[in-house]
């Protein structure tokens, strides 16, 4: 029991160590929270993307949907090892050569853009057809209705599990901070193909729901 | 036919289809400018997708539709710009939830219409006055009773001073004691302002008296149609005779 407590919860540990933990404590928090917002606009416009009606916008649409499934399957620690291993040995002016905590943000921001931009696209897709047939029968154009009916309330029904995610990244900034081995790629593309077929399947739900949806107006 | 100018409203033929269901079948139908024009018949026969299909919601597979002397369905009209025109209500009010009566209604005045904040809440609270509704300007919806909240929708799609209101089943969602409130406000448009009207509707004794023209619609075609008088009297085809009969059954005359 003594070297149990020793080991975990020594006082002298960590008075030791405290100032470091600070430390990294205080630059994960200004990682997250600039994560956050960087992930707060992007996810929007990729679910955004991903929503736009017509024939025309399809590859917008199908590049929405290969960076959401590529990042949401990807464990964010193999992300941050291939920009921060991968990037400076590119030799990329701008780009090669920031500093971890640019990496660390980047990193994370990709990652959780993907998930995001899902809970976004599950709120815009639980406003009611009416909601947008009203506003777009009153003349308002489709980004109109969506900018001022649609979001507004897909936004505020999404704040729970949007902050959910937030607290992920919180923590998940603590992976940042390990660095190493390049081998899991290959990993990450495993991870992938285990993730899109059940993308695939939401995706066909939503569409099962939406037909389901027009019948009952006629 | 086809050598005469085409009436306010006119559809020649419209052919609507969700997959295999058609919806419409070659529906002609006319309007006059500030004519009032009832749909009836039973729930599926098609009367919402006729009303939808005139202010483009829907986008009819065949047949032409023309409004106020241009035709909507050659592809090339700005339907943003019509819809501007063509009010319509919905059975379920559609009210904005997130917004104050207020702002639903000075929404599209100040987004579609570009009108000043000022001018656009002097005109809804005018418009809310006349509802009866204006000490409600800053409520949200969901604290408005059924009929609160139709009226208010009928308001909101007025605030665009449209040409021809679509009503679509609006007293349908309510209970029957806020039926009158809301009729009575349609009736006051068609009497004070002469307000061009397509309503969809389970009202017949409302159909039978403000109408100028009934149409009965049967699986998607337009079986029977004549002044009140002569439909809800002395119909000619057995079905609009049996539907009148089973409204008259269940005390909906």
């Amino acid at each position: 029991m003594h070297r149990f407590l020793e080991a975990f919860f020594s006082p002298h540990g960590f008075r030791q160590v405290f100032p470091d933990v600070w430390n990294g404590f205080q630059t994960n928090i200004r990682m997250a929270i600039l994560a956050e917002l960087l992930v707060l606009a992007f996810a929007l416009a990729i679910a955004v993307v991903r929503g736009l009606p017509g024939r025309g916008a399809w590859p917008l649409r199908a590049l929405a949907v290969v960076y959401t499934d590529a990042f949401r399957g990807t464990p964010l620690i193999l992300v941050a090892y291939m920009l921060a291993l991968g990037l400076p040995g590119l030799n990329i002016h701008g780009v090669s050569n920031r500093s971890p905590f640019v990496y660390g943000v980047a990193a994370l921001t990709l990652v959780y853009t993907a998930y995001v931009s899902e809970v976004y696209r599950a709120g815009i897709e639980s406003v009611h057809g009416s909601q947008r047939m009203a506003a777009r029968s009153l003349g308002l154009s489709y980004a109109q209705a969506l900018r001022y009916v649609i979001l507004p309330q897909a936004v505020r029904r999404v704040i729970p599990p949007l902050l959910n995610d937030f607290v992920g990244l919180q923590k998940d900034t603590a992976i940042i901070s390990v660095a190493g081995y390049t081998g899991y790629v290959a990993a990450g593309v495993l991870f992938i193909f285990l993730t899109i077929p059940l993308a695939r399947f939401t995706d066909h739900l939503i569409r099962e729901r939406e037909l389901r949806e027009r019948a009952q107006a006629v | 036919m086809s050598a005469a100018a085409p009436a306010f409203v006119q559809l020649d033929e419209v052919t609507k289809r969700f997959g295999d269901l058609v919806v419409l079948k070659s529906v002609d139908l006319s309007v006059g400018e500030h004519q009032v024009v009832c749909l009836i018949g039973a729930s599926g026969s098609g009367k919402s997708t006729l009303l939808r299909c005139v202010n483009l919601l829907e986008k009819i597979d065949e047949g032409r539709i023309f409004f106020d002397g241009r035709e909507l369905t050659n592809g090339k009209i700005d339907v943003n710009a019509l819809r501007r025109n063509i009010g319509i209500v919905f059975q379920a009010y559609n009210l904005f939830p997130h917004m104050t009566v207020l702002q639903n209604v000075t929404l599209a005045p100040k987004k579609v219409l570009g009108h000043g904040r000022r001018k656009a809440e002097d005109r809804a609270r005018e418009l809310l006055h006349r509802i009866g509704l204006e000490e409600k300007a800053e409520e949200y919806p969901d604290r408005l009773s059924g009929g609160q909240q139709q009226r208010v929708a009928i308001a909101r799609a007025l605030a665009m001073d449209p040409k021809l209101m679509l009503l679509d089943e609006i007293t349908s969602a309510l209970d029957p004691q806020l039926v009158s409130e809301v009729l009575n406000l349609v009736r006051s448009l068609t009497e004070e302002f002469g307000m061009t009207m397509i309503i969809a509707t389970h009202e017949m004794s409302f159909a039978r008296e403000v109408a100028d023209r009934v149409c009965f619609l049967d699986e998607g075609v337009i079986l029977e149609e004549g002044p009140p008088g002569q439909i809800f009297s002395s119909p000619n085809e057995p079905r609009t005779q049996e539907f009148l009969a089973r409204v008259l059954a269940a005390g909906r005359m």
